[in-house]
């Protein structure tokens, strides 16, 4: 059973690469390719090293922005469909009266809420030459820190939440839980160190575009998984009908 | 689970999590070698010598919001 769900959360992984591709293709790569223009700019004013040697790149820009994005988006979806499929399994069934799709929906939001938008507030996406070099591994952890921490709120509200239902009830269970979230959320954003390494000459439109193309597609990866994984799921809890109305209910 | 609510609907019987708990791993596994290529490699750290999967899923580590340069 899990097997079979874990499966069917690589293929929707799959199909959420492809379409996350396109997004990216469409959205993503034009402020990407005016920061690169941006970053040949700034490189054109420095005073050539004479020691430089001229390194061709290993990669054509075309290839980047085609086979490459798409491997890269494929490979992520893949991974984050699978885990899904895991959390999916563990989810149903204690988040409350759902049936397979409203489960699937509402895990993928929780997840989009979770892995991709929280940790963005904090550390968005950023375009090429917006930040420096040689902070890569410190961006990184934090990174990594922050999407950890942000996990952990998210799974003890969901904790919190199951202990207060028999007391409360759904409802004041889950606001409970969800101002617990945002003040546990709130404080690890203003804990966490600020990175602002960008140059002042680079485009801010440039910036914003790229932020919000780099939301859309996580957005993008996370709504097709929650909604087709749903779709996929279903065939497999034979004779539980989709609780009709139950995602105002639980 | 005690929320007795309005709706008629069903409830749905959890899966076991000793059921869970081997493809657990196994999908963790799968995640953590696709965050690595995708998020990492040739980047804040590195497994492979040279630069060529990390010039390859470029723009997707930028785009995906991994950091980078
Ligand atoms: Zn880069």
């Amino acid at each position: 059973m899990v097997g079979k769900l874990l499966m069917r959360g690589l293929l929707v992984g799959l199909l959420a690469g492809i379409v996350a591709f396109g997004i990216a293709y469409l959205f993503g790569e034009p402020p990407l390719s005016e920061a690169i223009l941006f970053e040949e700019q700034m490189a054109a004013l420095e005073v050539p090293d004479p020691h430089a040697v001229e390194e061709e790149a290993p990669v054509s820009r075309t290839t980047q922005a085609t086979t490459g994005l798409l491997t890269g988006t494929v490979i992520l979806s893949m991974g984050l469909g699978g885990m899904f499929a895991i959390v999916f399994a563990f989810a149903h069934g204690r988040l409350g009266h759902l049936g397979v799709p409203q489960s699937s929906a509402l895990l993928a939001a929780l997840c989009f809420v979770t892995v991709s938008l929280v940790p963005w507030l904090k550390y968005p996406a950023n375009p090429p030459a917006s930040t420096f070099d040689d902070t890569v591994a410190y961006r990184t952890q934090l990174y990594f820190l922050m999407l950890a921490l942000s996990i952990a709120a998210s799974a003890g509200s969901l904790m919190l939440r199951r202990k207060l239902l028999p007391q409360h009830g759904a409802w004041r269970a889950s606001v409970i839980a969800v101002i617990c979230y945002l003040v546990a959320v709130g404080l690890v954003l203003g804990a966490m160190p600020a990175v602002n390494e960008t140059p002042e000459a680079f485009p801010a439109d440039v910036f914003w575009d790229f932020r919000i193309a780099s939301l859309g597609i996580m957005f993008v990866i996370w709504a097709v998984i929650g909604l087709a994984f749903g779709i996929a799921a279903e065939r497999l809890f034979p004779g539980r009908p989709a609780a009709r109305g139950g995602i105002l209910t639980a | 689970m005690a929320d007795a609510t309005l709706a008629p609907v069903f409830e749905p019987t959890p899966l076991p999590v000793r059921d869970i708990m081997p493809w657990a791993i196994f999908a963790a596994v799968i995640g953590v070698i696709a965050f690595y290529f995708t998020g990492l490699e040739q980047g804040a750290t590195a497994v492979f010598d040279g630069s060529a999967i990390h010039e390859y899923v470029h723009d997707a580590r930028h785009l995906l919001g991994f950091p980078c340069h």
